[in-house]
């Protein structure tokens, strides 16, 4: 049965020590971003370090409650715990609006007093938990497509909530992270190529969607995936299948097609969109008659993947013009170069990359960050906050930051492996991707990578709700390390 | 462990996370370490040049002759000027206070945003030099126009209406001089012409900087660092001229009305006293916001006002070389003092005499009387010196040495080592040059006997004139002529090749020319001058060029001057009264009462009547 073992000498220490340096780290470029000549003092509850000081001492409070109970109680209570997270996730839009009238349409917060606590972030660890807790059983196989559709429900009911009736795009997009652990306990690896590949395809979709091609009408995008199709499917026939004659056959008649629009373009104005399409259906048409002819395996696959992709292609550009929302239509169209207005949407993303890339080197020292005091980048001493650490402390601060996370991260997976139950292994693993998803997304917006999604960057960014939020997930999971060898 | 079939994948899920992370140093160091656009600008500080005090300038006793006056600049920052929130940039009203025309705004602001090396965040300078009456009502409403700033500059102020060919004046640099010295910037000002231009460099000092803090709004918050980074300005070194003034005011009236020269140079310090030419302006009226339409009715003035004559025009020396002419003559052997040739006056061949005098004559009578045939006939000893020989050959290598010895005197050439800016350097035919009209064999002394008399192929400058004048008065040397005070030329000693003892009898000569000859209406009383007139051809049907060359005193000279007054008539009517006007004034410091008279008359004579005078009201 359970030794009744001393929690100081058991815990990580390494992760304790990897989350302070990173909390201490953050603290002092919020102190440097919050910057106002009037207050100078780090402990001034009046301004934001002052603030995230105390944030800090009750996170440790929080950790040590966690610490001190039973670890039995987390698998125990698992789903109660979710049920009340999403009660709670349910309620909160109608709270807040209840209190702010709509103001600035946020919906994501209750206040508490002079808290607004963001419940989006203290439902990470209950959804970790029924996740964990439901994929841990013994009797759970993967590859049982009932056991796989109720963790992705488990995960994209909150999602779907956050989303849509708070309007926290960013925080929801974190729970897709989740789809790691699910590679981890199983899930086919296609699922994560089909998933980076359908990203790629999106981004040269929406990219080229309105480009025009030089002769005739149509998208030059709509014509890049078509060609793509078409390729896969004659290098398929080649390679896979061995049948040259008849991938020279499609190739001649895809350029045939193709050469024959061009003429009649000379006098009449063809629209390429509807060639396209013509030629992936015959194309389609004439996979299927040789699959059936010659009897092969696994090509119906391929028509049938054929036919997502254009379905995709489709649906990815109407769901770019029509649901997304204008400000996050023209953020993810100011990345991918496609509109540049740098005074406009450009703006934040501009002054962001302004003030890490003066940083230099070596920084410009602690609390000599210009750009940063002088308020040229919005946000800053929450989902900006890289930015100062990149003006102040230079290359070697932000690599060394980056440096810190990464370390932290592979240091936790270490930990998932070496855990005796799976609960405990799962729950890790969804530490592990919430983690990382907020670094990778926060940092690759600062630094002008990905398209401005606010996320703050976890225990470095000023705010309470992420700073605690962030505290109970790892520390439940740094309570479970410490049963591990209580396990058999 | 909880080891399983999937344990393999904590290594593919490590593998994307050290991917990306790669990928984003990867990321990081293109946006810092490496050198790019983002990292180069600073926009929450912001420069501020800080304009150094222009060197003032002196002339030879102290006197004050350049200074500096305030003037402002208004320059733009583009993107403060933009519409934000509820502000909106109030052009009529800028406008207005400004009495600028919109139209005239709109298109100032479309030129800046050309130029090379724009940006909407730096200051663009917008108008320059205004006055501080001007500037007054914009400094009192300046906070309501986002994106104005005012900049102090400074503008060049005299002290005299005179010496404007000498000082030069400053103007706005164009692109060729910021791509040539990246010291300028757009709007900046530096020496265009003049002693501004020669001792740029020196007279400008360095610009400082400031820095300012600035937020996200444009809004100064204060120094950056507090100043710790901040560059003063060096001023400029002042600079002392060797001009003087009082003369060369002195002598700028007596050319008021007229097209000329005068020249005068401290013959044992080669420093010019006088650089004079005329037409002439005010250099107050090349200052600020008027230069402009200064200097385009300067450039279409049919008088060539801009020309410095003096340094600039080039004409033939007429009697004035008789006086080289001797000397290297006596030189080279071929004629000593007591050499006496004929003159039968006006009936002399090949060259007619101007005057009548008895004859035969020594070399100091030819001088006196400024006798033409006797300079013919020297000229024509000096080259057929050692006959003509084989296809005419030692007769072209004497004239090419009879050539060299003349230009020791610092004739056709310029002066190297000088700080007097572009000047012209005369001439005097190669023997290659006549070989092409006339052929090797084609000519002969008599062919070119023109030069013997200072006309012919032979043009000096007027600065040429006073310097040969000098090396005279020296008795053999020169020292190249300049203009800064503080640049001694001692060790720019330059030989004339003519030994000492041949120059007792030319400057007899010319002291008796003051006495008997043809400046004896303009001695002055007390001071030997030695002086020669000339009166040189024109052609085209106008009147000859009065020339006078003087210096004094005979012994110990302080003085050497040359005159050139354009189309005047003779040397002794225009020039030489001038010439010993400007000595009389120099050695007495006053003049007689019938010289006063003298001097009056000469500054109201007009010789020219489209020159303008151009001073200020």
């Amino acid at each position: 049965m359970a030794r009744n073992t001393n929690i100081v000498q058991s815990i990580d220490k390494l992760t304790v020590l990897l989350v302070f340096l990173l909390s201490i780290f953050g603290w002092c470029n919020i102190y440097g971003a919050s910057y106002t000549p009037e207050s100078t003092n780090m402990f001034d509850f009046a301004n934001y370090a002052g603030k995230q000081f105390v944030w800090m001492l009750t996170a440790i409070g929080i950790a040590t409650i966690i610490l001190i109970i039973d670890h039995k109680a987390y698998e125990y209570f698992a789903y109660i715990i979710y049920a009340i997270a999403i009660i709670v996730l349910i309620i909160t839009p109608i709270v807040t609006h209840s209190v702010t009238n709509g103001v600035k349409g946020s919906y994501s917060f209750i206040p508490i007093g002079p808290l607004k606590l963001q419940p989006a972030e203290f439902s990470k660890f209950a959804i970790a938990l029924a996740l964990a807790k439901y994929m841990g059983r013994q009797e759970y196989k993967i590859e049982n497509w009932r056991d796989l559709i109720v963790p992705a429900l488990i995960i994209l009911v909150p999602m779907f909530i956050i989303m849509v009736p708070q309007k926290e795009t960013g925080t929801a997009l974190v729970l897709a992270s989740l789809i790691f652990v699910l590679y981890r306990e199983g899930m086919s690896g296609y699922v994560l190529l089909a998933i980076f590949a359908l990203a790629l395809l999106s981004v040269i979709v929406i990219k080229y969607n309105n480009a025009p091609l030089p002769l005739g009408t149509g998208d030059f995008g709509f014509l890049i995936c078509m060609i793509l199709l078409l390729s896969i499917e004659f290098f398929h026939l080649l390679i896979k299948q061995r049948k040259t004659k008849e991938a020279l056959i499609m190739l001649g008649g895809v350029v045939a097609i193709y050469g024959i629009s061009l003429i009649i373009n000379i006098w009449k104005t063809v629209n390429f969109n509807i060639i396209s399409a013509v030629v992936v259906v015959v194309a389609a048409i004439f996979l299927a008659i040789i699959t059936y002819k010659y009897r092969l395996k696994y090509s119906y696959l391929l028509v049938f993947f054929n036919i997502i992709m254009i379905v995709y292609c489709s649906l990815c550009n109407y769901a770019f013009e029509k649901i997304l929302l204008p400000h996050q239509k023209n953020r993810i169209e100011q990345i991918l170069g496609i509109i540049d207005d740098p005074s406009g949407v450009g703006y934040n993303s501009l002054q962001a990359k302004i003030a890490i890339a003066t940083g230099r080197i070596t920084g410009k020292g602690f609390h000599e960050g210009t750009q940063t005091q002088m308020k040229y980048v919005p946000e800053q001493h929450t989902d900006f906050i890289y930015c100062t650490v990149g003006e102040e402390w230079g290359f070697i601060g932000t690599v060394g930051v980056l440096i810190l996370y990464t370390w932290l991260l592979i240091h936790l997976i270490k930990m998932c492996e070496r855990q005796r139950n799976k609960f405990s292994r799962i729950y890790g693993y969804s530490v592990v991707s919430i983690l990382f998803f907020h670094v990778a997304i926060n940092i690759g917006m600062v630094i002008g990578l990905l398209p401005i999604i606010g996320i703050p960057l976890p225990f470095f960014s000023y705010g309470g709700s992420s700073l605690w939020g962030f505290t109970i997930l790892i520390s439940i999971f740094l309570k479970l390390d410490t049963e591990r060898v209580n396990e058999l | 462990m909880l080891n399983d079939k999937n344990y393999y994948r904590n290594n593919v899920i490590i593998g994307i996370i050290v991917v990306v992370i790669i990928i984003y140093i990867v990321q990081l160091f293109r946006l810092q370490v490496l050198e790019n656009d983002l990292n180069q600008v600073n926009t929450a500080v912001m420069r501020q040049t800080i304009y150094p005090q222009r060197g003032l300038i002196y002339d030879r006793d102290s006197t004050l002759l350049v200074y500096n006056q305030p003037a402002y600049d208004i320059t733009l920052i583009m993107n403060e000027m933009r519409k934000k929130d509820d502000y909106r940039f109030d052009t009529i009203a800028f406008c207005n206070i400004l009495s600028i025309d919109t139209a005239n705004f709109n298109k100032k602001i479309k030129i800046i945003k050309k130029s090379k090396g724009y940006s909407p965040n730096t200051p663009q300078t917008f108008m320059t030099q205004l006055q501080s009456e001007n500037i007054a009502t914009l400094q009192e409403l300046l906070h309501k126009f986002h994106g104005v700033y005012i900049q102090n500059r400074t503008i060049r102020n005299y002290t005299y209406p005179y010496a404007a060919h000498v000082l030069g004046s400053i103007g706005e640099v164009s692109q060729e001089d910021i791509n040539k010295d990246n010291y300028y910037a757009s709007g900046d000002y530096s020496g265009r012409d003049g002693i501004e231009k020669t001792y740029e460099k020196e007279l400008r000092g360095e610009k400082g900087a400031r820095f300012l803090m600035r937020d996200n709004k444009g809004v100064i918050q204060g120094a950056y660092k507090d100043g710790a980074n901040d560059i003063p300005s060096v001023a400029g070194q002042n600079l002392q001229l060797t001009i003087d003034i009082e003369l060369q005011s002195f002598a700028e009236q007596m050319l008021a009305h007229k097209v000329g020269s005068i020249v005068a140079i401290e013959p044992n310090t080669g420093e010019i006293l006088v650089l004079a030419s005329s037409p002439t302006w005010d250099p107050q009226l090349m200052v600020g916001r008027q230069r402009n339409k200064t200097y385009s009715e300067l450039n279409q003035d049919p008088t060539k006002p801009l020309l410095n004559r003096a340094l600039s025009s080039a004409y033939p020396p007429g009697s004035t070389f008789k006086t080289l002419g001797a000397l290297v003559a006596l030189q080279e052997g071929a004629i000593t003092e007591n050499t006496f040739f004929p003159c039968s006056g006006p009936g002399s061949t090949p060259i007619k005499c101007t005057h009548h005098h008895g004859s035969p004559n020594s070399l100091l009578k030819g001088i006196e009387q400024s006798c033409n045939p006797y300079f013919w006939y020297t000229y024509k000893a000096y080259l057929e010196k050692n006959g003509y020989g084989k296809n005419n050959e030692i007769f072209r290598q004497q004239y090419d040495k009879w050539r060299n010895a003349i230009m020791n005197f610092g004739l056709a050439g310029i002066f190297k080592d000088s700080d007097i800016g572009p000047h012209n350097t005369g001439g005097i035919y190669r023997s290659n040059s006549y070989d092409i009209i006339y052929g090797k064999t084609g000519w002969r002394a008599l062919t070119i006997r023109s030069n013997s008399i200072g006309q012919g192929e032979i043009t000096v400058t007027p600065l040429q004139m006073a310097n040969y004048t000098a090396a005279i008065a020296n008795e053999g040397y020169y020292i190249t002529p300049h203009l800064n005070r503080a640049d001694s030329m001692k060790t720019r000693i330059h030989d004339t090749g003519v030994e000492k003892k041949y120059f007792s009898v030319v400057k007899e000569g010319m002291r008796l020319v003051m006495v008997n000859g043809t400046g004896r209406h303009h001695a002055v009383n007390g001071i030997d001058i030695c002086g020669k007139t000339g009166t040189a051809q024109t052609g085209g049907g106008r009147k000859d060029n009065s020339l006078f060359i003087a210096f004094a005193p005979k012994d110990n000279p302080k003085i050497a001057v040359a005159v050139v007054v354009e189309h005047a008539g003779f040397g002794a009517t225009w020039a030489a009264p001038m010439g010993t006007l400007v000595i009389e004034k120099y050695i007495n410091d006053t003049l007689t009462t019938a010289h006063e008279e003298k001097y009056k008359n000469l500054c109201n004579s007009v010789t020219n009547s489209n020159v303008i005078e151009r001073k200020r009201q």
